[in-house]
Formats: structure tokens, C-alpha cells, sequence
């Protein structure tokens, strides 16, 4: 009998819990006419089951777990309360899906995403996730190294930094009607900080492919920042020589900097940053300088980090 | 008697009314309804139902003379006590749950935080309020300085509307609502004022 390591099995060797948690809705569908629905139904209203190595990066925290994850969100362009996404965001269409590539690069263009994601290998990235509001999870994301993909665009020597843009649809983003931040959801990182290794463009997570309330298809994850750098449902990637202005910039320049790497001695102007709540967990955890991720220091060597906040 | 049986039904009906927020907050929270973190939806929750038992409470007196129903204004206690109630658990469930007695934290959020030293100071004021609500306290103080003394809520429902204002990160429409409804309410009170102040001039003006 061959009997696998623990080691070698990854969240992907299991069976996504929406997925075994339907079961029963399955096997009743068969039945009826549910398999015809089955069928018909739009691609991107299921997620599909998505292979990934494991990596080096991920941490062995618990993770928070699926529901959470995929209930509790931030995502302004579907209502700004945290279980707006999850009730509407169904009516987003993710197929087709293209993305803009322009600005300082060699190969600029409209590409399909199946042909953004071409050629890359999925890894898997346990994350821990901070928020500027203070609660943090640890999500099993799964995607590809910015890095990766932004190179095969061959950014030239005048790209300094990158800008992303998320798709701006008011008829499929109900909260996109009223004007609560500037649409289209803008975020940018420096060029350095894009290609660090750390840096993913998630397509998946829990072993699936993205669910729209977590920014399917195709979002970034920056892991040292706090969330709302990391930008979903991409549309734009745009290389550009001066700093672009954010979502969050643009709406309270005092509050939400550039930078916004999660830093318990830089306050909030409103609240601190010094401690945080595990989603799950009752008592507050201290909150760490760029959330643990020590090895995106030297990118901030020298910088008086209060005033890049 | 039969005024009597029908003046506790009614009494009856606002308490349970006054319960039902916090029965269904409390019912949402042990059912795992409040979402992936429950501490912050109930403070939230706690808050804005604060709030909203303030404003209640002070639109019974416009209500009573606005429809000609004076014995509307014996609520006014119950719905006032309640309204501190809410905002005492408001208050305590950021205490310890959210800061969970860090009362270093704490400190330094009432002096660094500008929502936070509005939030407090109305929670401060509400306290005498709240404890002169006996008869016996209403006796003690006298009815015109038991009514000065309870003017104070005119500062504590705009502290308390501007509190909600200021910790929205984006969305300022709900505490605008709001805003408006207080100034709805407040301002009705001018404009009584000074419509009675008009007539008793004009009463006075020779014939």
C-alpha cells in the first residue's frame, strides 16, 4: 500500500468543502431537471477545482476557514457591508474576461485572461491577510508570481511603477451606481515591490477557482500590505514612470497612503494599527511590521516609513 | 379599569418593542448570524440602535403635540432608558470585547481618537441623565432643573450622530440619514419655539 506523507498532500489534494458540501444538492439534481440546469448554467457561477504546488512562502498558521473567507469581504463595488459581496456578486460575468496591458512595456495589448495565465504554473500561498480595519485571516491562495507575468510584457527601463485597474461594470457592481469611492477601484505598487516573490496574482483559493466575492478572476495578493492594496477583479496593468493614484488615496489622502504596508507603529489617523483580531479568534494578536513578511524590509531601506505610510 | 388594563397592554407592547433590537441581536449572535466577526457587528449593532432609541425618544414630544396625543410623552422615559442601555452595552462591548479591559489601549484611544472622545463624552453626559430618572430624583432637582439638566441630550444626539459619522470609512450616507433626522427633530423645536414666543407677543399687543 503506498502510503503518502502528510507533507506531500496539499489543501488541493482535498476536496474543496463547497464542493463535497454540495453533494447531496448534486445527486438530488440528477434526478430532475437539475441536470439540465447543471449544465447550462453559466461557467462562472461554480468554481472549478484548481491543481497547485505547494510553496516555500506559505505559512503553517490555522486557516480561516472557507465560509469566512468567502462571506466576509470588502469589495465596495458590490455594497460596502462585509456580507454584500457574497449576496451580490452572483450576477458578475468572468467569461470572457481580457486584460489591458499598456503603458511602459514592449509587448502592451488586450489579452485574454486564459491567455494571461498561459505557460504559468499554479503554486499555492498560505497568506496571512491583514486589513486596515483591523482583523486579519490566513487564506490559502492560488495563482502565479506577479512577477511572472508581468515580465513576459517586457516592461522597459522607464517602468517604475505598476498600475491596476478593476473592471468598472455599474449593470453586474450594483455598488458601483453610487459614487462611494472614484470607479473604476484603482491601486498601483512600485515596480520593486510588484516583481518581489512574494507578490501573487490569485486565481484561485481553497483549491478552486476565485469566487466573485474575492475578486474572480484574476486579483493581486500583496501580503505585507494591508488589503485593500490588493486589487480584485483586474482588468488593467498599465507600466507607468510616476506614482498612480489609489482608490483609497484619492478618497482620504490623510488616512490611506501608497505605500499602506501594515506597520503597528503607524496609526490609523482614526484607530491603531497595533494589534489586530484574527478572524475565529477572540483575543487581539499584536499586529507585525509588514504582517511577518521580514524579507520585504530592504525594499523600505532608508525610508521614514511615517510618512510613506 | 378597563383605561387602566389598556394603558398596561400598552406599556407592555413598547417594552417588548424596546427588547426586540437587542432579543434578536442576542439570538443572531449565538446562531453564528453575525457574520465572520461577531464582535464588531455587535458593537456596530449595539451603537446604531443606541442611537436610534435617542432619536426615538426625542421625537415622542413633537409626535404628542403633533397629533394631540399629550399621554404619548409618559414613554419618553422608557425609550430614554433604553437608549442608555443600548449605549451602555455599546459602550461595554468596546470595553471588553473589542479592547478586552487594555485599559492602556483604551486610554489612548479616548485621547488619540477623535470618535472615540465624542463617542465617550456622550456616553459621559447620557449617565446623569439616566440617574435622575426616578421620580424621586425628578422631585429632588426640581422640574425646572431636572428639565435643564435633561436638555444636555441636545448635545449628546448630535455628539452621538457625529461619532457614527466620523468612524465610516466611506459610505457617509446612513449617519447622514441620520444627521438629518435629528435635524428634523431639533428643528422643529426652534420653530415651536418660536412660533409660541410669536404668539405671546402678539397676545400681548393691545386690541
Amino acid at each position: 500500500m503506498l502510503i503518502r506523507r502528510a507533507s506531500d498532500l496539499t489543501e488541493n489534494d482535498v476536496t474543496p468543502e463547497p464542493i463535497y458540501r454540495r453533494r447531496r444538492e448534486f445527486m438530488t439534481g440528477l434526478g430532475a431537471a437539475g441536470l439540465l440546469a447543471a449544465c447550462s448554467a453559466p461557467e462562472e457561477a461554480a468554481a472549478a477545482p484548481l491543481k497547485a504546488a505547494a510553496s516555500r512562502y506559505s505559512t503553517n498558521e490555522a486557516k480561516t476557514p472557507f465560509k469566512d473567507v468567502t462571506t466576509y469581504n470588502n469589495f465596495y463595488e458590490f455594497g460596502v457591508d462585509k456580507d454584500d459581496p457574497a449576496r451580490n456578486a452572483g450576477r458578475l460575468k468572468t467569461r470572457p474576461w481580457t486584460v489591458k496591458v499598456d503603458g511602459h512595456c514592449a509587448r502592451p495589448g488586450t489579452y485574454n485572461l486564459e491567455d494571461v495565465l498561459k505557460g504559468h504554473a499554479l503554486q499555492e500561498r498560505i497568506y496571512r491577510l491583514r486589513c486596515v480595519e483591523g482583523w486579519s485571516m490566513v487564506i490559502p491562495w492560488i495563482g502565479i508570481p506577479l512577477a511572472d507575468i508581468l515580465r513576459r510584457y517586457q516592461p522597459t527601463a522607464k517602468a517604475r511603477y505598476v498600475a491596476f485597474e478593476t473592471l468598472h461594470r455599474p449593470s453586474e457592481m450594483p455598488g458601483q451606481r453610487r459614487a462611494v469611492l472614484q470607479w473604476p477601484y484603482r491601486e498601483g505598487l512600485r515596480l520593486d515591490e510588484a516583481l518581489h516573490p512574494l507578490t501573487l496574482m490569485a486565481v484561485g483559493l481553497y483549491g478552486q477557482t476565485l469566487l466573485n466575492q474575492n475578486g474572480a478572476p484574476l486579483r493581486l495578493v500583496v501580503p505585507w500590505k494591508y488589503g485593500f492594496k490588493s486589487i480584485k477583479s483586474v482588468v488593467r496593468i498599465s507600466f507607468t514612470d510616476t506614482q498612480p493614484r489609489t482608490a483609497w488615496q484619492v478618497s482620504a489622502p490623510q488616512e490611506y497612503g501608497f505605500y499602506s504596508n501594515v506597520n503597528p507603529a503607524v496609526d490609523h489617523p482614526r484607530w491603531s494599527q497595533a494589534s489586530e483580531r484574527r478572524i475565529g479568534e477572540f483575543l487581539r494578536r499584536k499586529t507585525l511590521m509588514f504582517n511577518g513578511y521580514d524579507s520585504v524590509a530592504p525594499l523600505y531601506r532608508g525610508m521614514d516609513l511615517k510618512k510613506f505610510y | 379599569m378597563a383605561s387602566r388594563s389598556r394603558d398596561t397592554l400598552v406599556y407592555a407592547v413598547v417594552w417588548l418593542a424596546c427588547f426586540a433590537p437587542i432579543s434578536w441581536l442576542a439570538w443572531r449572535l449565538f446562531s453564528g448570524e453575525l457574520g465572520a466577526n461577531p464582535i464588531e457587528a455587535l458593537i456596530r449593532q449595539l451603537g446604531v440602535w443606541g442611537l436610534r432609541f435617542i432619536l426615538i425618544s426625542l421625537a415622542i414630544t413633537p409626535l404628542a403635540r403633533i397629533l394631540r396625543r399629550p399621554r404619548l410623552i409618559r414613554f419618553r422615559r422608557t425609550v430614554g432608558l433604553f437608549a442608555f442601555a443600548y449605549v451602555l452595552l455599546h459602550w461595554t462591548s468596546y470595553i471588553g470585547l473589542d479592547q478586552i479591559f487594555d485599559w492602556a489601549a483604551i486610554g489612548k484611544d479616548i485621547l488619540k481618537r477623535p470618535f472615540i472622545t465624542i463617542g465617550m463624552t456622550a456616553f459621559v453626559l447620557l449617565i446623569p441623565l439616566a440617574v435622575t430618572s426616578t421620580n424621586a430624583a425628578i422631585r429632588r432637582l426640581g422640574p425646572v432643573r431636572w428639565r435643564r439638566l435633561h436638555r444636555l441630550i441636545y448635545l449628546i444626539a448630535p455628539l452621538g450622530v457625529l461619532h457614527y459619522y466620523m468612524l465610516v470609512k466611506a459610505d457617509h450616507r446612513p449617519p447622514l440619514i441620520y444627521a438629518t433626522v435629528l435635524a428634523l427633530l431639533l428643528g422643529w423645536r426652534v420653530w415651536d419655539r418660536a412660533g409660541r414666543a410669536l404668539r405671546k407677543t402678539e397676545s400681548r399687543a393691545p386690541a
